[in-house]
């Protein structure tokens, strides 16, 4: 169950959502798209849905093209939108039958998958509540439900977490990297932390483009060419920001402000100064007290890419 | 046709459960009721035993109830967002459409069907017309496909639903009234053109007992009109612009 999109694009009057976007999902893969408000993440969903055609561009998932046969796809694809729009004036039981007997569940099926949503959800208790006498971390189950109902390959969920409590949130990540492991799952967000936690590969998007690609590590250590370092050395002297920079392997050394003693290093390009900035203060006979590698953090390279 | 009866199917349950159903027909009832038997020129001023005047109620009941049922079908789903949740599963825009259309329509006729005592008490009364009695109430019920047609496309263009009960409203006077003003004061070709389009015309045509194609043609063209509007008014996202 391979998504692929080539040159997907959307205009909304002269403005471009989603400008010329191409990429590859492999069945069982784990994808976030990651971006800041108005990125597109939303439109690209909306378009591999079926909700809205794109202006140019094709989208095939299963080697079935969305210009085709809509119907097809619309049956291997659950989807959970942003907002989580559900009709409220219906109970769970009641809901999840309807959505379950319009994506052509058999009619035998109905009540046992019905039973197991409810099971894995986490619905038991509220079964028989409408929904609108439901929280929202509940809602947000029902959601996840009525997505799932028709057991779908591909599962794409629009921010699955917002407006979720720390453990509902646990929860839900936890059950999406469940379903990973058999199902191709797409989510959005811009909590970095969540897609970090449940993707196995990550898409950066911003202003309507793909800007970075790859799993979490790779994109880390593509921003992270160059070692960053924090040390205290004591004691304070004059000297030191010359002789460390004087290092043939360190590119930049700049003073903490409010913090006196405290400089931070970055390496030239694949290169190391730990050892040489230890040996110096060996040398020099300064007290090294401490030294700490900075990672980077995917937070910067999301800054980066998208700013 | 199995999906638009689930669409149906949920739409009627959700006319029950918010009491719409009730207060409707009980409004309906109500109203034909009150005018039919008890005041202005009712049947024992008429002193005939036919069932022209609870028609003529009717005529008009109907045509500001069904804009009220019709206006939150689509645009509420709008509004809400729920309709991506429908059109992304595995059904049509059009079975969508259908799928209220005939909901809309199974409520009216329930709220006809509640009427049946009227017939059963008049028939005791006197020597009643059957043909002209079933014409009336198949004129009733083309009447009201039209009015739900037209609804559901007032409904489809907007988020608001006040917008979408006014909007039905202006579309029906013009079918419901202007028309037939219009055909009366002018003369010549325009004039028969606007007699055609008045719905009185055709409806008075059908509740005399003779089913005419041109009447069926008349309230064929309405209702495929409205709900093919309806049904490219909920497409209008896959537009381009």
């Amino acid at each position: 169950m391979s998504i692929i999109v080539e040159n997907l694009t959307k205009k909304y009057g002269e403005q471009k959502a989603v400008n010329d976007i191409s990429f590859k999902i492999e069945t069982g893969e784990v994808v976030g798209f990651l971006g800041p408000n108005g990125a597109g993440k939303s439109t690209t969903m909306k378009m591999i849905t079926c909700f809205m055609a794109p202006s140019i561009g094709n989208i095939t998932v299963d080697d079935i093209s969305v210009n085709e046969n809509q119907s097809l796809i619309k049956k291997k694809i659950g989807y959970l939108p942003e907002n989580n729009p559900l009709y409220f004036d219906m109970s769970i039981v009641d809901y999840l039958r309807f959505t379950a007997e319009i994506q052509g569940v058999s009619k035998s099926d109905i009540p046992g998958r019905i039973g197991e949503m409810i099971e894995l959800c986490g619905l038991v208790r509220e079964k028989h509540k409408n929904i609108n006498e439901l929280s929202k971390g509940f809602r947000q189950r029902v959601g996840l439900a009525q997505a799932m109902i028709h057991d779908p390959e591909v599962l794409i969920l629009d921010e699955p977490t917002t407006g979720l409590d720390p453990n509902q949130i646990v929860e839900i990540r936890k059950l999406i990297k469940e379903l990973g492991k058999q199902k191709t799952v797409i989510l959005s967000s811009h909590i970095l932390s969540e897609v970090e936690a449940t993707c196995d590969r990550i898409l950066i998007i911003n202003r309507g483009r793909i800007v970075a690609d790859g799993t979490s590590e790779t994109l880390r250590s593509q921003a992270d060419g160059q070692e960053s370092l924090t040390v205290h050395i004591a004691p304070l002297n004059e000297e030191l920001e010359k002789s460390l920079l004087g290092l043939g392997s360190v590119e930049k050394v700049s003073a903490i402000e409010d913090k006196p003693g405290f400089y931070s290093i970055q390496s030239k390009p694949n290169m190391e100064s730990r050892k040489a900035i230890f040996d110096l203060c060996v040398k020099k006979k300064w007290y090294l007290l401490e030294m700490t590698g900075i990672e980077t953090r995917l937070e910067d390279v999301f800054r980066d890419l998208t700013n | 046709m199995k999906k638009t009866w689930i669409i149906t199917k949920r739409e009627l349950a959700s006319f029950f459960d918010s009491l719409t159903a009730y207060v409707m027909v009980v409004l309906f009832l109500g109203l034909s009721g009150i005018f039919t038997w008890l005041v202005g020129s009712n049947i024992f001023v008429n002193n005939q035993a036919n069932m022209g005047v609870f028609f003529g109620i009717a005529f008009w009941s109907l045509f500001f109830f069904i804009p009220a049922l019709t206006m939150k079908m689509v645009a509420e789903e709008n509004r809400l967002g729920t309709i991506e949740l429908l059109t992304t599963k595995d059904i049509t825009d059009g079975q969508i459409i259908r799928g209220k259309f005939f909901a809309c329509l199974i409520l009216i006729l329930i709220s006809l069907i509640c009427t049946l005592p009227y017939y059963i008490t008049i028939s005791q009364l006197g020597n009643i017309d059957d043909g002209a009695v079933i014409g009336g109430y198949v004129g009733l019920l083309f009447l009201s496909g039209s009015y739900v047609a037209v609804g559901l496309f007032a409904s489809s263009i907007t988020t608001n639903q006040i917008v979408a009960f006014l909007v039905a409203l202006f579309i029906g006077i013009f079918f419901h009234l202007l028309f037939d003003v219009m055909g009366t004061s002018t003369s010549g070709i325009l004039g028969s053109f606007f007699n055609y389009l008045s719905m009185r015309v055709h409806f008075d045509s059908i509740s005399r007992g003779v089913v005419d194609s041109r009447d069926l043609v008349y309230f064929g063209s309405i209702i495929t009109m409205g709900l093919y509007l309806a049904e490219l008014m909920l497409s209008k996202r896959n537009w381009q612009s």
